[in-house]
């Protein structure tokens, strides 16, 4: 194909995502180094209230403010450096924090709470994804092939539902006295109140997260499984290997290139934790760093929204998806060299 | 064919495994199903802490709103026709009767009809006619399980949910048509194109198909607000603010959704063999041409399981709508948070839920339709890419 045929062929989607994806990257980097506020200035202010003899006048100075013409506020952007990161990392709080190893006070700087949740989410999901999708995909294969359609039809359920609404139904079963509720407490004989406290909230935010994944990992390796060599699984029969053995040296081995791509997705995604904040209502407790920046993308009480301190937290966020992709980018690149 | 006997399995095994997947099928299902029951309660039954007393709702059967067993029986002997007519007959009738010979305007037909005449029949039809058998035949005609749909009348009607319901589906529609277009030539310029350029546009899609979308946002958002100052020296006074407009949001949505329908458009199209082209060629098409009459007929398929997951995204999206999109022109995930962060009363709960509900059964209806489509969608990522 010449290459002004491809670029024709291109060229829509390249202009949409340079557009909408590469600019927008570049003007939040520019925007983290600047801040818009507000030009207020000082004004003397004479109040005067009716006394006798002489009216009692008092005179002080106010911040107001600056009004233009048409009467909206006069805002001015000007060049911080890195102030607004500062801003987000707090690196004195921080730096003290640890350096007296007070986790706990780390953890009340809302950027270092966000890591910390997004990386314990991220890690701990990814194992449970694998490790239940694997299961159900390997039941799966074994079970009547009658009811393989039905299994796989409730399962994608949970991987198809909107992400909020996953996340609140699980937790209407579980609010105030809800069933789950109320049978964990007669099982564990014990008051149980899920929603007082960061790490219950925290448990349930996994457990959605992998049961909400786990059938995406459970259908590519049930995909994966349809092509597993027999005769090498007889052969391995035939050499006396048990049922866990073939498992472990003729079956895993075959779904290791899935198993790292559901992991990439899993990471990529996982990393991106939101809609579980939102749906348990958890920012109370527990926020993770794309909650972070859009809290602060939010409006707040008096309608600003803190753009420059957002970009900050944006950036930061970057930076671990890149470190996260390196390996994924290496292993391409080889590949492709490979390929060549 | 028999297996041999060495790869039978233990009774034990068979039996742990398919306790094992009885589970995992009760776990998927119960939250999603749990929540549609609890939707038709009072709000004291819906919150009660003893399930039965969920499933059958004694306050709201004392209320006089319930079901009798003909109800019942009537009401899964119509749900089993329906659903018994989309698995086998709905693509059969697509293929015969979709307009100007296109497959996906059939589709799309075929599943706004189909729906709109479940709907009839199920709440249009049936609850008068079993209104008078119900007085005749007594015991049998008495409710035995509670159940209102006052939350849901609540929830589109008072609320105007339908205003959020019709502004999903403007984003929704955008979004799958716009990225579908600019998917498939991209997606096809890319499986052809062996070049270096090719491969470097595919990682950078990959990059960019990891980005947080709050990222992104945060680049949206001052110049979206500002557009109206922005654009004016190019448009004048026509110049629109962008932010709050559905057709931004959709252009947004759209470009963040690029990378991942490029990728997996590109490993349909890779399927499609070269010498299909070639043969084209031959013949005296241009490239376009070949794309058009030759490939793109037989790329079905791939279209229709890209559609779907763009149709996902737009659907499921909260983050993008919620901070790009201004009251008015909100959309249903947003919009259902509304109900959430007001929860003064239980009954506002209960609404929250039914909105809830509303928002999940079309895609529920999607997966019964599409399982097919999806399931290859999931693999042909994981296999190809």
């Amino acid at each position: 194909m010449k290459f002004k045929t491809f670029a024709a062929f291109v060229a829509p989607s390249m202009v949409l995502m340079l557009l909408f994806i590469a600019t927008p990257l570049i003007s939040v980097f520019i925007q983290s180094f600047y801040v818009t506020q507000p030009i207020f200035e000082r004004v003397e202010v004479e109040t005067c209230t009716p006394g006798f003899p002489t009216q009692t006048c008092v005179t002080e100075t106010k911040t107001q403010p600056v009004l233009d013409a048409s009467g909206d506020v006069v805002t001015e952007t000007r060049y911080v450096g890195l102030e607004s990161y500062r801003n987000v990392l707090q690196p004195d709080r921080a730096y003290d924090a640890l350096s007296r190893f007070a986790i706990g006070e780390l953890l009340t700087i809302d950027f270092w709470k966000a890591l910390r949740f997004t990386l314990t989410f991220t890690f701990v999901t990814l194992p449970l994804v694998i490790i239940t999708g694997l299961a159900i995909a390997i039941c799966v294969n074994n079970a009547v092939k009658s009811i393989r359609g039905p299994i796989i039809f409730v399962s994608l359920l949970p991987f198809i539902i909107t992400p909020v609404i996953g996340a609140l139904s699980i937790r209407w079963l579980f609010i105030g006295d809800g069933i789950m509720t109320a049978f964990l407490e007669w099982w564990l004989d014990r008051d149980i109140a899920m929603f007082a406290q960061g790490w219950t909230i925290e448990l349930l935010m996994l457990f959605y997260r992998v049961w909400h994944v786990a059938p995406f990992a459970f259908v590519i390796f049930y995909a994966g499984l349809q092509t597993v060599n027999q005769d090498t699984l007889e052969s391995a029969v035939i050499d006396g290997a048990s049922r866990w053995e073939r498992l472990k040296y003729v079956v895993i081995p075959h779904l290791m290139p899935l198993i790292i791509f559901v992991s990439l997705i899993h990471l990529m995604d996982s990393y991106r934790v939101f809609e579980e904040i939102i749906g348990f209502s958890a920012q109370a407790h527990r926020i993770s760093l794309q909650f972070l920046t859009f809290d602060l993308l939010t409006p707040d009480d008096s309608g600003n929204r803190s753009i420059s301190r957002a970009s900050a937290s944006s950036m930061l966020t970057m930076i671990g998806i890149v470190i996260l992709l390196i390996p994924l980018l290496k292993r391409t690149w080889r590949d492709h060299r490979g390929n060549k | 064919m028999s297996t041999a006997r060495a790869m039978q399995q233990p009774l034990l095994l068979k039996f742990s495994s398919g306790l094992f997947l009885a589970f995992w099928c009760l776990l998927a299902a119960f939250p999603i199903f749990w929540i549609a029951v609890m939707s038709f309660k009072e709000p004291v039954d819906a919150f009660a802490a003893n399930p039965l007393e969920v499933i059958f709702g004694p306050a709201t059967r004392a209320n006089g709103k319930g079901l009798s067993i003909i109800d019942i029986v009537a009401g899964i002997a119509v749900l089993w026709v329906f659903a018994r007519m989309a698995v086998n007959n709905l693509s059969g009738w697509v293929e015969r009767f979709a307009p100007l010979g296109q497959i996906w305007l059939g589709w799309i037909l075929g599943a706004l009809l189909f729906g709109l005449a479940f709907v009839l029949v199920m709440f249009g039809v049936l609850p008068p006619v079993l209104n008078v058998i119900n007085g005749l035949t007594g015991a049998l005609g008495t409710p035995v399980i509670g159940l209102s749909v006052e939350h849901y009348q609540a929830v589109w009607v008072e609320n105007a949910f339908y205003k959020n319901f019709i502004n999903s589906l403007i984003v929704t529609a955008g979004v799958v048509t716009i990225s579908l277009t600019v998917g498939t030539l991209a997606g096809y310029g890319l499986a052809r194109s062996g070049s270096s350029l090719a491969f470097w546009i595919l990682i950078i899609a990959l990059i960019f198909r990891a980005l947080p979308h709050s990222v992104l946002v945060a680049g949206y958002l001052p110049p979206f607000i500002n557009s109206a100052e922005l654009l004016e020296p190019f448009l004048g006074d026509a110049a629109p603010t962008l932010y709050g407009q559905p057709l931004a949001v959709i252009a947004v949505l759209v470009s963040i959704n690029q990378p991942f329908t490029i990728w997996m458009l590109r490993s349909f199209f890779q399927n499609i063999p070269n010498e299909l082209d070639e043969a084209a060629r031959v013949d005296g098409c241009t490239h376009f041409q070949a794309f058009r009459w030759v490939i793109m007929p037989v790329m079905w398929p791939g279209v229709i399981t890209t559609g779907l997951f763009s149709f996902l995204l737009a659907y499921n999206d909260y983050l993008v709508t919620a901070l790009l999109l201004d009251a008015q022109n909100q959309t249903m995930v947003p919009a259902i948070a509304g109900y959430f962060n007001r929860e003064t009363t239980t009954t506002d709960q209960v609404e929250a839920v039914a909105a809830a509900v509303s928002i999940t059964a079309p895609l529920f209806l999607l997966v019964m339709i599409f399982q097919r489509q999806i399931v290859s969608g999931l693999t042909a990522g994981a296999v190809k890419g």
